[in-house]
């Protein structure tokens, strides 16, 4: 068992826990069980194909699991997962358009495909 | 070059000067360099105070706001009696009381791709000070590509972070988050909340971290990024590397100029006006009151926090947070006309994107929140 530790912009997704403990031989599987126990976190962490959003940086002990081997980083028991978060301070919101799909990703990825 | 110091100058900094590590040489470092503070809100109030004091010579401060009263719960650079005025001009003037010997460079603009090169290019070390992504972004490339140190701080709530972002010795902003986040996952500052203290403690590591940079001293937190979270009094340190694919400060970098961050982030930098779901989903607090008058029973939908309706509250509005709308639309009707309404308008236009895709059209968004309503129609209510 580990814990991961949840950033304040996430908490309300882990009703508002600051750690969760969290079971899983990799991080894979420590996600898997974050997401298990919190349904609604997930999509703040995946993409819709299941691959971990570029803006998560997910750090086991002092290191970003992306300079170690990703979600296949094995964890030591015991050892503490940090989520660390993008914040920017009084970011502001736009708006949902009225056309939008409903997702909280919709005009970033609208965004997206008019830059392609 | 400044060669020495004058008398007032010694007895002013005399606590500098007894220290080694500083002394007159570093004293003189100070005098002789330059810092640019981007944004003079609550990051860049007590870097700018903290820089004045420590006898910069040169301070370049952006931004295009004006000081608002509710601005003083954390800016402590501005005052009650600057209220109004241009933050550019609050700040200098304070900051020219604090310590006349130093120059105040001012730059009352928004930091865009247009003017940023050209504004930052005279100076020694930048400080973000920013509360926004694509000035964030923006203010990292122009360090990159001037190959300037940046001074990074950024706060939400309780949580902060510091760092400094110097690509000749170590990884950039983008190297830790080649992308910002989608909108609407990271809620702003005016809708989340800031304690006050916060950017206080954050901006004062970012002047320590200017300070040592600029006298080169001490352990740099190049490559390494400090986490505070004010609630835990917790202070973690993560190692930062430079990233291979980054696409600014990387070795195969296809970002070359300043682009338009406003698109890469999707969201507007500056001048938004967030407080609107856009055309045909607006009712103005007016129009609201006469369709109240008209149908009292119209349902009224208030999507903000339980404790914001202590502060204030339009009577017979049903309150469903807006984290828990999903959850709890089956207390709705969608075949009923609703108004929906939060602070300002986008956290309820936001609500509106969740019920328009559970199949709900008869909404509309009350356009400026109950802040609105409370300055045009109910002024018995208080603005916050």
């Amino acid at each position: 068992m580990t814990t991961l530790r949840i950033p304040t912009p996430l908490r309300a997704y882990t009703s508002g826990k600051s750690e969760v403990t969290v079971g899983g031989a990799k991080i894979s599987e420590a996600l898997t069980d974050l997401t298990n126990q919190f349904p609604a976190i997930k999509p703040h962490l995946f993409s819709e194909g299941g691959e971990l959003r570029p803006f998560v940086n997910l750090f086991v002990g002092e290191n970003n699991i992306k300079d170690l081997q990703g979600v296949d980083t094995p964890i030591k028991d015991g050892e503490k997962i940090m989520l660390i978060p993008s914040i920017a301070g009084g970011s502001l919101i736009p708006n949902p358009s009225p056309e939008g799909e409903g997702s909280p990703f919709s005009l970033r990825e609208r965004v997206r495909v008019r830059a392609k | 070059m400044i060669e020495e110091l004058s008398h007032q100058q010694i007895l002013r900094y005399s606590r500098h000067l007894l220290m080694p590590e500083v002394g007159l040489s570093g004293q003189l470092k100070l005098k002789n360099s330059s810092a640019l503070v981007i944004g003079t809100g609550g990051l860049g109030s007590p870097v700018a105070l903290y820089l004045a004091a420590a006898g910069i010579g040169r301070i370049g401060l952006v931004d295009y706001d004006t000081v608002d009263s509710s601005n003083l719960q954390r800016q402590v650079i501005h005052g009650t009696s600057t209220v109004g005025k241009l933050k550019v001009e609050s700040a200098r003037e304070r900051l020219q009381d604090l310590n006349p010997d130093i120059q105040v460079d001012i730059y009352n603009e928004p930091f865009t791709s247009e003017n940023a090169l050209r504004i930052a290019k005279d100076y020694d070390i930048i400080i973000d000070g920013t509360d926004n992504f694509p000035t964030r972004y923006l203010t990292n490339d122009v360090s990159v590509f001037l190959g300037k140190p940046n001074i990074y701080g950024s706060i939400f709530r309780f949580d902060g972070q510091v760092s400094v972002f110097y690509a000749q010795e170590g990884p950039c902003y983008r190297c830790l988050f080649p992308e910002p986040p989608p909108p609407g996952l990271v809620p702003s500052c005016a809708e989340g909340g800031v304690f006050g203290v916060l950017p206080g403690t954050i901006g004062t590591l970012q002047a320590t971290e200017a300070l040592k940079v600029l006298l080169g001293i001490g352990e740099s937190l190049i490559g390494k990024l400090l986490l505070y979270n004010a609630l835990d009094m917790t202070f973690d340190f993560v190692k930062l590397k430079k990233n291979p694919n980054c696409r600014v400060c990387g070795p195969n970098a296809d970002i070359k100029e300043l682009i338009d961050y406003e698109e890469f982030c999707g969201v507007p930098g500056h001048h938004a006006d967030d407080t609107s779901a856009g055309a045909g989903w607006d009712i103005t607090p007016q129009e609201m009151k006469e369709r109240i008058t008209r149908d009292p029973n119209l349902i009224l939908l208030d999507v903000r926090e339980p404790h914001e309706l202590e502060i204030a509250a339009i009577q017979g509005a049903k309150n469903i947070p807006l984290g828990e709308v999903a959850q709890r639309m089956s207390e709705l009707d969608s075949a009923e006309e609703m108004i929906v309404f939060c602070k300002r308008g986008s956290r309820a236009a936001r609500a509106i994107e969740i019920l328009t895709s559970a199949g709900f059209k008869k909404m509309k968004n009350l356009k400026g929140g109950i802040n609105a309503w409370a300055e045009e129609v109910d002024t018995s209510l208080p603005l916050y």
